[in-house]
């Protein structure tokens, strides 16, 4: 296959960018995209220019490092991440357009590469829970039904790509946000700081200057691991009632 | 920070604000229509005169009225902060290349929102500034004079240009419930399996129904009106 690659081209985060056309002639069907890049920073090196800079780390669809906003979607055309998309899902001699995630909470440190430490910092401000929870309960010892914990598990699939703050037209991260605040508020081991959890992770992800929800969908259509725009329903529920009942009692002594 | 002053600042809180005047919003319409298809009624328009009579009268009216003009501001004023902000969110740069898949109405609430205040400040200039502050004809009924609003809008619909102003904000307004009524229930949190599908069913059915019975009220009236 021979592909025409227009990719973003930006030295650092202070300076401006601008679109470099690149064109790959050994394309092979089975590649990955990122494998097609390797191919094409190779051959840079080669002509000793500076190589296109891009996220990826496990290549197997599961760590959430890879990016890329190809031909106008996050991970490209397929609902998959960056990584497991191949070559054969385009077309020879087609032009592909490679750009960075767009945020202002996501700015680009080099080319193709974001900061993406804000989801970070989120998570740092509840995305978690502070007690040990032990070792692995027994199936039975844990009242909850098994549909609830399904719909858990599959909000805790959420990889923090940031897929969706690229795909929404207000660069909003309440797919990513409201996945893990469900992952722990539908889960008992989740109670004890659900109500400061949704608060903090809420008033972190405000601070970092992403967008509001303006239920487009977009990011649900984008997500790689399917995360559905209901977690954001439930995040907001979460949000108002946390926000009317939170701190019904207050702190007495030195707590000893 | 005050909890409350917080809670109403965050992105969650100014949302919340736009679904709740919203929904005040969708059920002024539902009275507003039922209050207008009188003028269809055969009767010289005495039940819209006295029902006007009524609106623009009657205490307890006068207090929902008050908080609906503060509904519309607030939804205004809101809907243009968080435009600013979700602009700002996108950062300096945008796409080159841009494939969006959401639907057209829920991208463009803002532009809908706006033709449809350039419509309120054409309707309220012709009936509601004329009912309250105009010089409105007197008529008589069982001895208790009425404004005859009635009149003002007969005349107002016997231009095809007026009639055609209002059939196309209709259509906007359309376009603006379709993705407006059933998202006002996902930003309050009310999403939920047995309920989603009646929300979605009735929010299509209101944003479809309600305008047409609204832009067909001036259609009628032309086409009666003898020229």
């Amino acid at each position: 296959m021979k592909i025409t690659l227009k990719v973003w081209r930006q030295k650092n985060n202070t300076s401006k960018g601008a679109f470099k056309v690149y064109q790959a002639e050994h394309v092979s069907e089975d590649m990955s995209f990122l494998e097609m890049l390797d191919v094409l920073n190779n051959e840079l090196v080669v002509k000793g220019e500076d190589p296109v800079a891009f996220d990826h780390d496990c290549r197997e669809g599961i760590c959430g490092m890879c990016s890329l906003y190809i031909n106008g979607r996050p991970h490209g055309p397929q609902q998959t991440t960056t990584c497991q998309l191949h070559m054969r899902t385009f077309k020879d001699g087609e032009t592909i357009t490679i750009e960075p995630w767009r945020a202002k909470a996501f700015p680009v440190l080099k080319d193709l590469v974001v900061d993406r430490t804000a989801f970070d910092r989120i998570q740092q401000a509840g995305g978690y829970v502070s007690i040990n929870t032990g070792g692995v309960p027994d199936g039975n010892a844990i009242p909850i039904p098994k549909k609830i914990a399904d719909e858990a598990m599959d909000a805790a699939q959420c990889i923090g790509c940031g897929a969706c703050v690229a795909a929404c037209k207000n660069a909003s991260a309440m797919l990513f946000v409201s996945a893990k605040v469900s992952q722990f508020a539908l889960l008992p081991q989740g109670q004890a700081e659900r109500k400061e959890r949704v608060e903090k992770m809420v008033a972190q992800m405000d601070a970092e200057d992403f967008g509001a929800c303006t239920n487009t969908g977009a990011c649900e259509a984008e997500c790689p691991k399917g995360i559905s725009l209901t977690n954001i329903a439930r995040m907001n529920r979460e949000y108002f009632v946390a926000s009317l009942t939170s701190y019904e009692v207050q702190a007495k002594g030195d707590g000893a | 920070m005050n909890w409350f002053t917080k809670l109403l600042t965050s992105t969650l809180g100014r949302k919340l604000m736009m679904a709740l005047t919203g929904l005040f919003l969708i059920l002024f319409l539902a009275v507003h229509l039922a209050g207008n298809l009188q003028l269809l009624k055969n009767d010289g328009g005495e039940a819209f005169n006295v029902y006007s009579k009524f609106m623009t009268t009657n205490t307890l009216i006068k207090i929902v009225s008050y908080v609906n003009y503060a509904c519309i501001i607030i939804h205004i004023i809101w809907a243009l902060l968080l435009t600013i902000h979700n602009r700002k969110a996108r950062g300096p740069e945008g796409y080159a290349v841009s494939k969006n898949s959401s639907a057209w109405t829920s991208r463009n609430m803002g532009i809908l929102g706006t033709f449809i205040l350039i419509f309120l400040v054409i309707h309220l200039k012709g009936f509601w500034y004329e009912m309250h502050w105009g010089g409105i004809p007197v008529k008589v009924y069982d001895g208790v004079e009425v404004k005859d609003l009635y009149s003002v809008v007969v005349f107002a619909y016997s231009n095809p240009l007026i009639v055609l102003i209002y059939v196309v904000s209709m259509m906007v307004l359309a376009f603006h419930l379709w993705h407006g009524f059933a998202s006002t229930f996902q930003t309050l949190g009310l999403n939920h399996l047995k309920y989603n599908q009646p929300i979605r069913v009735v929010g299509r059915a209101f944003s479809i129904i309600v305008p047409v019975l609204f832009a067909i009220i001036p259609i009628i009236m032309y086409l009666t009106t003898p020229h």
